[in-house]
């Protein structure tokens, strides 16, 4: 019985974790701005295309997945300061517009420059390698992704809970205006949540490509939305939320495609069901129940009306 | 000043005008393919099929008069909701005949734009039967899935002796699920089991579906997709150790596919229109032809393979040049009326057209991925009982 539910847990976790890397992007910048930075799936799909072309280039890969991160930090910060922070004091619904106009303008860009094929991701040493578990095999990333994942969490908690740029975002995210005229500059702040959540896109990016490696221009769709549903689950705006509501979406998802073949071992089943079709639907179909049952998720901030 | 660059502009804009004057009259045909989304690596091979030709056969003489072939593209994007507006741009555009597409549900898609401006459409890869059932104006050069379908499952059951198959495909593509479900009916009128599972679009983890098929303990991993999701499975059947083999159909005969198998110990094989050094010709001409455009070797995926879709693109070409000539005018109507007595001799083979506009066809090339040389090889020519 382990035996057959095991490689499903396995794909669970590690998909999950790349999840969890976006979703805390989507999640920071909603506690902080309000806006739900579409744009955000992909800045995670440009960060493996610009893997691509630069381990095209002959560089070393040591120097890649730096040099990787820097552009990918670059991007994010860019798309805030040119289709957000202009429209700062415009409706938040004119910024939500704007980050659906960035997302279409990235995909068509990267549509443009790779013609519409898919490219191959690099192969990166030693993540790259096939590991046994027990019955199982699978590549070396997805044993690593969890830890990898903890490990920038926990970092992210202390600069979060311990450094004064820290305090500055959690004053921020209370009451935007008071901390305006506390003396904080709101446009650094803001700037750095967009320079962590697109460097965890990044990192999330190399771990997934790793694991998927075929980028094309709506690769980051897809992981996008998903990573989304988790920060909602989650409850967004709480990091640990996010990060937590990733693992159950992708353990929950990997499990489902193979809920036929467990409940076929288990003599429940004679013939298979063709569960695995609703594998997606159960990620969306979860959204709606969440939203409907308990708006602010798992761990989201209390909504206080004030007066 | 001004008046100076209005002048210039204007003068600009009369040099095509002179550039045409002494021209060939220009008939146009219209190439209805993927360059973009899932499909786009093999709607580009496609097309590249259909340039090739078009460049060895730039001109054609029909009722006495000389025309220049123009070709006009048109992306359907992989997608049957882009599928529409491509189909009316070349309906727009007035070409005289449609080649395309890769991928049975764009075809679909686009059908009923073409019989409505009364444009014949030939499909080059397209297999599913759907395509041409039911209508006059579309016909296809290549086989068919009932066909396909009866060739992979025979050559599942009795040559890989697989008894149980795992079947996957994508949710809502026609090409997948309609070849999945001839396949499926012959494989079990043979005696096997086959399971069949369906991925959503967008998918890029696998991981699952290939634990079931060993949680099923399925001797074969049948898997007729697109380009973009047959790499991805290669590559995580590799990384999961898979032993069993990968079985697809026409579109994973790319070199793209090759690539992805490249140093691995995935067993790949698929069925297949053309099997490279059959026509010695036109195999060297169309490498002369990719080495020579730097821009054509990299829409045919960086190397000088041949897949087979180029050939049937190139057939296509050859045959709508047959049905232009027949029908000595180049209106869509006359030329729809030409088509379905036309015979042509070509690279792949004698193509006739039976009742329904379907090329008859007779035999399929089963080919295998060698994993050390990244190269197809042949392993059987495959023909119905």
């Amino acid at each position: 019985m382990w035996d057959t539910i095991f490689p499903y847990l396995l794909s669970g976790v590690s998909v999950g974790g790349q999840y969890a890397l976006i979703a805390i992007g989507y999640t920071m910048v909603y506690g902080i701005l309000r806006l739900i930075n579409f744009a955000h799936g992909d800045v995670f799909m440009v960060a493996g295309i610009i893997m691509v072309y630069i381990a095209a280039s002959g560089l070393p890969l040591w120097l890649c997945i730096p040099l990787v991160l820097l552009i990918t930090v670059a991007v994010g910060f860019l798309i805030e300061r040119v289709a957000y922070k202009p429209l700062r004091s415009a409706p938040r619904m004119s910024v939500m517009i704007s980050a659906i106009g960035v997302s279409y303008t990235l995909q068509n860009l990267v549509l443009y420059i790779t013609g519409g094929l898919n490219k191959q991701y690099p192969k990166i040493p030693w993540i790259s390698e096939t590991v046994a578990i027990g019955a199982a095999k699978t590549k070396m990333v997805t044993i690593v992704t969890p830890f990898l994942v903890i490990a920038l969490v926990v970092a992210l908690v202390l600069l979060i809970n311990k450094t004064k740029i820290g305090m500055a975002m959690r004053a921020v995210s209370k009451d935007f205006e008071t901390s305006q005229l506390m003396g904080i500059k709101i446009n650094n702040v803001i700037s750095t949540t967009f320079i962590i959540g697109s460097f965890l896109a990044g990192v999330g990016s190399i771990l997934f490509f790793t694991n998927y490696p075929t980028v094309i221009q709506t690769s980051g769709a897809m992981p996008g939305l998903k990573a989304f549903v988790a920060a909602v689950f989650g409850g967004i705006g709480s990091i640990p939320g996010a990060v937590i509501g990733a693992f159950i979406i992708g353990i929950m998802e990997n499990i489902i495609k193979g809920l036929d073949v467990i409940l076929f071992k288990l003599g429940v089943i004679e013939a298979p069901l063709g569960l695995a079709t609703f594998s997606d639907a159960f990620s969306f179909a979860l959204l709606i129940i969440i939203l409907v049952v308990k708006p602010t998720g798992l761990f989201g901030e209390k909504v206080t009306d004030k007066v | 000043m001004k008046k100076l660059i209005a002048l210039l502009l204007a003068a600009i804009m009369l040099v095509p005008v002179f550039a045409m004057a002494d021209d060939l009259p220009v008939l146009k045909i219209g190439v209805y393919e993927p360059a973009s989304g899932d499909s786009g690596a093999g709607g580009k091979q496609e097309t590249l099929g259909v340039q090739y030709a078009n460049a060895k056969m730039p001109t054609v003489e029909i009722g006495g008069t000389t025309y220049k072939v123009e070709l006009v593209m048109a992306d359907n994007g992989s997608s049957t909701d882009k599928a529409p507006s491509a189909a009316q741009k070349l309906v727009s555009e007035n070409v005289s005949v449609v080649l395309g597409s890769y991928g049975s549900g764009v075809s679909i898609a686009g059908s009923d734009y073409f019989k409505d401006a009364g444009i014949p459409a030939i499909g080059l890869t397209c297999t599913n039967p759907q395509v041409t059932a039911g209508n006059s104006h579309y016909f296809r050069v290549c086989f068919l899935d009932p066909f396909q379908g009866t060739v992979l499952a025979n050559y599942a059951y009795k040559e890989l002796g697989a008894t149980t198959v795992y079947c996957l495909g994508e949710l809502g593509n026609d090409y997948d699920q309609g070849l999945i479900t001839y396949f499926k009916q012959a494989f079990e009128a043979l005696g096997g089991t086959a399971i069949v599972d369906s991925f959503p679009n967008n998918t890029a983890d696998f991981t699952s579906y290939l634990s079931n098929a060993q949680g099923y303990n399925a001797d074969v991993f049948f898997c007729p997709v697109s380009l973009a999701y047959s790499t991805q499975i290669i590559q995580q059947a590799s990384a999961q150790g898979m032993e069993i083999a990968i079985l697809g159909g026409d579109t994973l005969d790319s070199n793209v596919v090759v690539d992805a198998a490249k140093g691995t110990t995935v067993k790949v094989i698929c069925t297949t229109f053309y099997q490279e050094g059959a026509n010695a010709e036109f195999d060297e001409g169309f490498k002369a032809w990719l080495n020579e455009n730097p821009d054509m070797m990299t829409n045919n995926g960086g190397n000088d393979m041949i897949s087979a879709v180029s050939v049937m693109g190139y057939d296509g070409y050859v045959t709508a040049l047959a049905a232009l000539q027949a029908a000595g005018s180049i209106k869509g109507a006359d030329v729809m009326a030409a088509l379905p007595a036309v015979e042509v001799d070509s690279v792949s083979g004698h193509i006739k057209f039976d009742g329904n506009g379907d090329a008859i066809r007779t035999s399929a090339f089963v080919k295998t991925v060698n994993n050390e040389t990244g190269a197809w090889e042949f392993v059987a020519e495959q023909k119905v009982d």
